[in-house]
C-alpha cells in the first residue's frame, strides 16, 4: 500500500535521528487523523529532546524553526508551533491531495494499461486470424493457378486436336474435290463421246486381224467350257490352297518341335543348376523335395514319346514347370546377390559364401592371368608366323636347314677327327707292338738258342781253368733287363769274382737305350 | 561395269525380254529388237502410229505395241517376222493393254473403263468383262499365271472377280468391304489377295483364293491412309506404306502388325549407316575457259560424286508438301523387297532424295542413302541383295550390304532414266 509506505518512510526517517520507540500506525491505510493514537514519543522527561528533535525535523522540512535554543526556558513559541502545525497540516493535506491525484493517475494508467492489453490481445488474435486467412487464400490461389495451367494445357491440346482435325478435314475435302473434278472431267468426256457417237454415222467396229492362228503356249488343245472344267478349276483352286496350308502347318510343326526342345533343354539346365546348389543352401529343405520331384518328373517326361507333348495338357505342364523353375532360379540368384551385398556391407564371418571383395580380387587375378597367357600365345603365334612366312631362299635354306645343330655338329666333327687320329695312332702302335712282339719272339728264340748253346758250352767247358779265353758269345741283345740278374746267379755259383762283365757279354742294355733301337718313340698318347 | 553406247528411245519404252536374250526399244513408231549381248539389231518393226505402250509376252516370242490414240494394238512375232496381228478397238477406244500370263491373250481396257476385252490370239475369240474399276491397280495376275483378280464396281459397291486364266472362267466373285477400292495384289504364293482402300480410309483386306475374308487391318482413322502396298517374295510379309510416313509390316500367320518403320527427320540410330552423296565439281581456273575447253567440256559439268559416311545424328532434308493440294507429296510411296526378302527399300515422298533400307531379320534400319537430288526410281537385283537407284542425272547408284558406289554412265546429256535396270549375270 503506497500510502502506508509513504507513512513508513516519513516515520522511518524520524527514527533515524533518534531511536525512539514508535508504535507505527502502519496498519492504517487511511489518513492519520482517523486513527488517532496516543503517541509515546514525547513524555515529560524527554521534552527537551523531543523539542529539539521536532525542531530539527521541522527545519528539515523547510519550515521556520519551532524552538530556539535560547535561554533555558522550556517554553515554546506557541505561535511558531501553531504555524508549524498549520504548515504541517497544509503539507499533509497537500501530500494527501497529491496522493489522491497520484492514485487517480495510477488508476487511470492501470485501466489504460488494461485496456491496451485487451486491445493488444484482440489485435493479436485478429492478426492471427487474418494471417490464417491469408495463407488460406494463398493456397487457394495456388490451386487455382494450377488448375488454370492444366486447363490451359487442356485447351492447348484441344486446340491442337482441333487443328489436326481441321487439317484432316481440309485434306479430305481437297481429296474429295480432286476426285469430284476428275469424275466430272471423265463425265464430260463421256458425254462428248456419246454425242460424237450419236452424230457419227460410221461406227468403227472392233476387229482383230491375225495372219494365222498361233498355237497355245503349252501346246495343248483348248477345251470347251463345261461343268467338268469348272469343277476341275474349283478343285485345282482348293488343291492350291490346301497345299499352301499344308506347307505352312509343316513349317509351324517343325518350329514348334524345335522350340519345345529348347524349352526342355532349358528346364533341364535350370533343374541341374538348382540341384547343384543344394549343399550351399541351408534353409531350403523343401527345395530338395521339389527338385527331387522335378527330377523324377523329368525322367518320366523324357520317357514319354514326343507325341504326348502335342497334347494341350502336356504343353501346359511343360510351360508351368518351366515357369516354376525359372522363378526358383530367379529367387536363388536374388538371394545370392543379397548375400554378396551383405558381405560387402556387414563383413560378416559367413564362410560359406565368398565375399564380394575376395571374389572380385580373384576375378582380377584370373583376368590378369588370362591376359598374360593371351599375350604369350600371341607372341608365340607371331614368331611362328614369322618363321613360316619368311621368304624362301635356296642358299639360306640350305644354310639354315640344320642351323640349330651347327655347333654340335662342329663339335662332333672335331671329336671325330681326333678320334680318327687316335685310332690311327692306336693302329700304328698296335702294328708296331705286333712287330715288336714278333721280333721279340724271334729274339727270344734266338736267345734261347744262344743260352742253350752257351749252357751247353759251359757245361762242356766246365773246367778249373779260370781265365781261358772263352769264345766270344754272340752278343744277343735282349730286351729284357731282368733276365741278366738271374743269369748271373745261375751262371757263377762258385765264382765270387765277377768276370761276368767280360765273360758274359750279355749286357742288357737299358730300356731307354732299347727304345730308339726298336724305333719306339714314347709319345704323348693323348694330344687332346 | 561396262556400258553400251547410247540408244535413242522415246517414252521410256525399253524392255528386256523375260528370257533375257533380247532388248526391245521403241522409237516413235518403230520397234527395234536387239540381241542383248551383241546389241546387234535383229528385227525392226513399224507400227501404224506412235507407240504408247510396249510389252513382251511371257515366253519372249511376241511383243505387243499399243497405240492408245488410235485404239490399235499390234502384235509382232520374233520367230516369224512376217506374222502380223492387229487389234482394233474401234470407236470404243483404248486406255490400257496388256498380255495375259500365257502370252496368248491380250486384255484391252477400253476408254472410260467401260469393259475389258480379252482377245485370244489362238482362236480369235473375244471375251468381255464388264464394269472394271478404274483405280490405281485394278487387275493383277498371280505369279504362277493361273488366276487373275479384277476389281469391279457396280451400284457404288466394290467387287473382286477371280478368273482362271486358262479359259477365263469366273471362279469367284465377291464383294469387298472397302469404301473405294484402290488396288489389289496377289501374294507371291498365289493363295492370298491383298485389297486396299483409297487414301481416304486406311483399310487393307486380305482374302483367301476362294474368296473368304481372312483379315482386316486398319492402323488409324480419318487421316490419309494407304499409299503403297507390297508383298515380300516369300509371302511372309506384307508391307504397307502410308501417308503418315510409316511402313507397317504384317505377318502371314496372324495378319497382325509385327513391325513399324518410321521415317524420322533426325536419324540417331547408331547401327544404321548413313551414306551421303557428295559431289565434287572439278575446279575450273579462269585461264582454262577457252572455247576449246568449253566445247570439249561436258566434263566441266560432269561432277564426280562419291559417298561419305555420316556419323549420327544426321538431319535429313524434308520438304513440306502443299497442304491444300490433293495427293500430297508426303508418305511412303515406293516399297521394294529384295529377292531374298531380307531387305526392304522405301522412299518417303517428303524426303524425296533419301532411300531407306531396312533389315527384315532385325526389323530395324540398316542404311540410309541421301542423294543430291530426288530419287526417281530404284530396283533390286533379282538375284542378289543389290539395290540400284537413279536420280535423274547421269549416274547409277548401287547399294549392297557391303557398301555403296556411284557409277558414272557415259552419256552426253542428262537423260532421265527409267527403271529399266538389267542385271546381267
Amino acid at each position: 500500500m503506497p500510502e502506508s509506505s509513504l507513512v513508513k518512510d516519513i516515520c522511518s526517517s524520524s527514527i533515524e535521528c533518534r531511536p525512539s520507540p514508535l508504535r507505527q500506525s502502519s496498519q492504517s491505510s487511511l489518513p492519520l487523523h482517523r486513527n488517532y493514537m496516543l503517541s509515546t514519543f514525547c513524555t515529560e522527561k524527554n521534552v527537551q529532546e523531543c523539542l529539539s528533535h521536532i525542531s530539527q525535523e521541522v527545519s528539515s522540512l523547510g519550515l521556520p524553526p519551532v524552538w530556539m535554543e535560547s535561554g533555558g526556558s522550556s517554553e515554546m513559541n506557541v505561535v511558531a508551533v501553531l504555524n508549524c502545525i498549520y504548515d504541517l497540516i497544509q503539507l499533509h493535506r497537500r501530500g494527501l491531495r497529491t496522493l489522491e491525484n497520484m492514485e487517480v493517475e495510477q488508476l487511470k494508467s492501470s485501466s489504460n494499461l488494461d485496456y491496451l492489453q485487451l486491445t493488444s490481445t484482440q489485435l493479436k488474435e485478429q492478426l492471427e486470424l487474418s494471417k490464417r486467412e491469408n495463407t488460406g487464400l494463398l493456397e487457394r490461389e495456388r490451386q487455382l493457378q494450377l488448375k488454370v495451367k492444366s486447363l490451359q494445357n487442356c485447351l492447348k491440346n484441344e486446340k491442337e486436336e482441333v487443328q489436326k482435325l481441321q487439317n484432316i478435314i481440309a485434306s479430305r475435302a481437297s481429296q474429295y474435290n480432286h476426285e469430284m473434278k476428275r469424275k466430272e472431267r471423265e463425265f464430260n468426256k463421256l458425254r462428248e463421246r456419246l454425242n460424237q457417237l450419236l452424230v457419227d454415222k460410221k461406227e468403227k467396229k472392233q476387229a482383230i486381224d491375225v495372219l494365222n492362228n498361233i498355237g497355245r503356249a503349252d501346246g495343248k488343245r483348248s477345251l470347251w467350257k463345261t461343268e467338268k472344267t469348272e469343277a476341275k478349276h474349283e478343285g485345282e483352286m482348293y488343291k492350291t490352297l490346301l497345299s499352301d496350308y499344308d506347307i505352312r502347318q509343316r513349317e509351324l510343326l517343325l518350329e514348334n518341335a524345335e522350340l519345345k526342345k529348347v524349352l526342355q533343354q532349358m528346364k533341364k539346365d535350370m533343374v541341374s543348376i538348382l540341384s547343384s546348389k543344394k549343399p550351399t543352401l541351408k534353409d531350403d529343405q523343401h527345395q530338395d523335395d521339389d527338385i527331387q520331384a522335378d527330377l523324377e518328373e523329368e525322367v518320366f517326361d523324357s520317357s514319354k514319346e514326343s507325341v504326348e507333348l502335342y497334347c494341350v495338357h502336356a504343353r501346359e505342364k511343360l510351360t508351368n514347370s518351366i515357369r516354376l523353375q525359372w522363378r526358383r532360379l530367379k529367387s536363388h540368384v536374388e538371394r545370392l546377390d543379397n548375400q554378396g551385398s551383405l558381405h560387402v556391407i556387414g563383413r560378416s564371418k559367413n564362410t560359406d559364401a565368398v565375399s564380394r571383395e575376395t571374389h572380385e580380387e580373384e576375378m582380377d587375378r584370373l583376368k590378369l592371368e588370362i591376359q598374360q597367357c593371351k599375350d604369350f600365345i600371341q607372341t608365340q603365334h607371331q614368331l611362328l608366323q614369322q618363321q613360316l612366312s619368311s621368304p624362301y631362299d635356296e642358299e639360306k635354306a640350305s644354310l639354315l636347314s640344320d642351323c640349330y645343330m651347327l655347333q654340335e655338329k662342329e663339335r662332333f666333327r672335331d671329336e671325330w677327327k681326333t678320334l680318327e687320329e687316335q685310332r690311327k695312332i692306336f693302329e700304328r702302335e698296335r702294328r708296331n707292338f705286333t712287330e715288336a712282339a714278333i721280333r721279340l719272339s724271334h729274339e727270344r728264340k734266338a736267345f734261347e738258342d744262344d743260352r742253350a748253346t752257351w749252357l751247353k758250352h759251359q757245361f762242356l767247358n766246365l773246367s778249373p781253368f779260370a781265365d781261358s779265353n772263352k769264345p766270344q758269345m754272340s752278343k744277343s741283345k735282349s730286351a729284357f733287363l731282368i733276365s741278366s740278374a738271374p743269369e748271373k746267379l745261375i751262371k757263377r755259383p762258385s765264382d765270387t769274382t765277377s768276370p761276368t762283365p767280360r765273360c758274359v757279354p750279355l749286357t742288357s742294355p737299358s730300356t731307354a737305350e732299347l727304345y730308339p733301337t726298336l724305333c719306339l718313340v714314347p709319345e704323348n698318347r693323348y694330344s687332346v | 561395269m561396262n556400258f553400251s553406247e547410247v540408244f535413242k528411245q522415246s517414252n521410256q519404252l525399253c524392255k528386256v525380254s523375260p528370257d533375257g536374250k533380247y532388248l526391245a526399244t521403241c522409237v516413235q513408231y518403230r520397234l527395234v529388237v536387239r540381241d542383248v549381248s551383241t546389241l546387234q539389231i535383229l528385227q525392226l518393226y513399224t507400227c501404224l502410229d506412235q507407240i504408247s505402250h510396249m510389252d513382251w509376252s511371257s515366253d519372249s516370242l511376241f511383243i505387243l505395241c499399243a497405240m492408245y490414240k488410235r485404239g490399235l494394238v499390234q502384235v509382232w512375232s520374233l520367230e516369224q517376222p512376217d506374222w502380223h496381228c492387229k487389234i482394233d478397238e474401234g470407236s470404243i477406244g483404248l486406255v490400257s493393254s496388256r498380255w495375259s500370263p500365257d502370252g496368248r491373250h491380250i486384255l484391252n481396257t477400253t476408254e472410260f473403263h467401260l469393259r475389258v476385252t480379252v482377245w485370244s490370239l489362238c482362236t480369235k475369240a473375244v471375251s468381255y468383262i464388264k464394269y472394271p474399276k478404274a483405280c490405281q491397280k485394278g487387275i493383277d495376275f498371280s505369279r504362277d499365271g493361273c488366276y487373275m483378280a479384277l476389281a469391279e464396281r457396280r451400284d457404288c459397291k466394290d467387287y473382286v472377280s477371280v478368273f482362271v486364266c486358262d479359259d477365263w472362267h469366273l471362279l469367284r466373285h465377291f464383294e469387298t468391304e472397302t469404301q473405294d477400292l484402290a488396288g489389289l495384289e496377289w501374294s507371291p504364293n498365289g493363295c492370298v489377295l491383298a485389297v486396299w482402300d483409297s487414301c481416304l480410309e486406311y483399310k487393307v483386306l486380305l482374302y483367301s483364293l476362294d474368296g473368304r475374308l481372312l483379315s482386316t487391318y486398319s492402323a488409324y482413322e480419318w487421316s490419309l491412309g494407304v499409299k503403297s502396298v507390297t508383298w515380300s517374295p516369300s509371302s511372309q510379309f506384307l508391307a504397307i506404306g502410308s501417308y503418315d510416313e510409316k511402313v507397317r509390316i504384317l505377318n502371314h500367320i496372324t495378319w497382325k502388325k509385327i513391325a513399324q518403320f518410321e521415317h524420322i527427320a533426325t536419324i540417331n540410330n547408331t547401327k544404321a549407316v548413313v551414306y551421303k552423296e557428295v559431289e565434287k565439281r572439278p575446279a575450273v581456273g579462269s585461264d582454262d575457259l577457252s572455247l576449246h575447253n568449253i566445247t570439249i567440256g561436258t566434263t566441266l559439268f560432269n561432277t564426280q560424286s562419291k559417298y561419305e559416311i555420316c556419323p549420327p545424328p544426321v538431319q535429313v532434308p524434308v520438304v513440306k508438301p502443299d497442304p491444300d493440294r490433293a495427293n500430297p507429296k508426303i508418305g511412303v510411296s515406293t516399297l521394294a523387297f529384295s529377292s531374298d526378302s531380307r531387305y526392304l527399300a522405301t522412299k518417303n515422298d517428303n524426303m524425296a532424295s533419301v532411300v531407306w533400307v531396312w533389315d527384315m531379320q532385325k526389323m530395324s534400319l540398316l542404311a540410309v542413302l541421301e542423294q543430291t537430288s530426288a530419287v526417281r526410281c530404284f530396283q533390286w537385283d533379282p538375284r542378289r541383295p543389290r539395290l540400284a537407284l537413279c536420280t535423274g542425272n547421269t549416274k547409277l547408284y548401287l547399294w549392297s550390304p557391303a557398301g555403296c558406289v556411284s557409277v558414272q554412265v557415259p552419256t552426253e546429256d542428262q537423260q532421265t532414266w527409267n527403271s529399266c535396270f538389267m542385271t546381267l549375270a
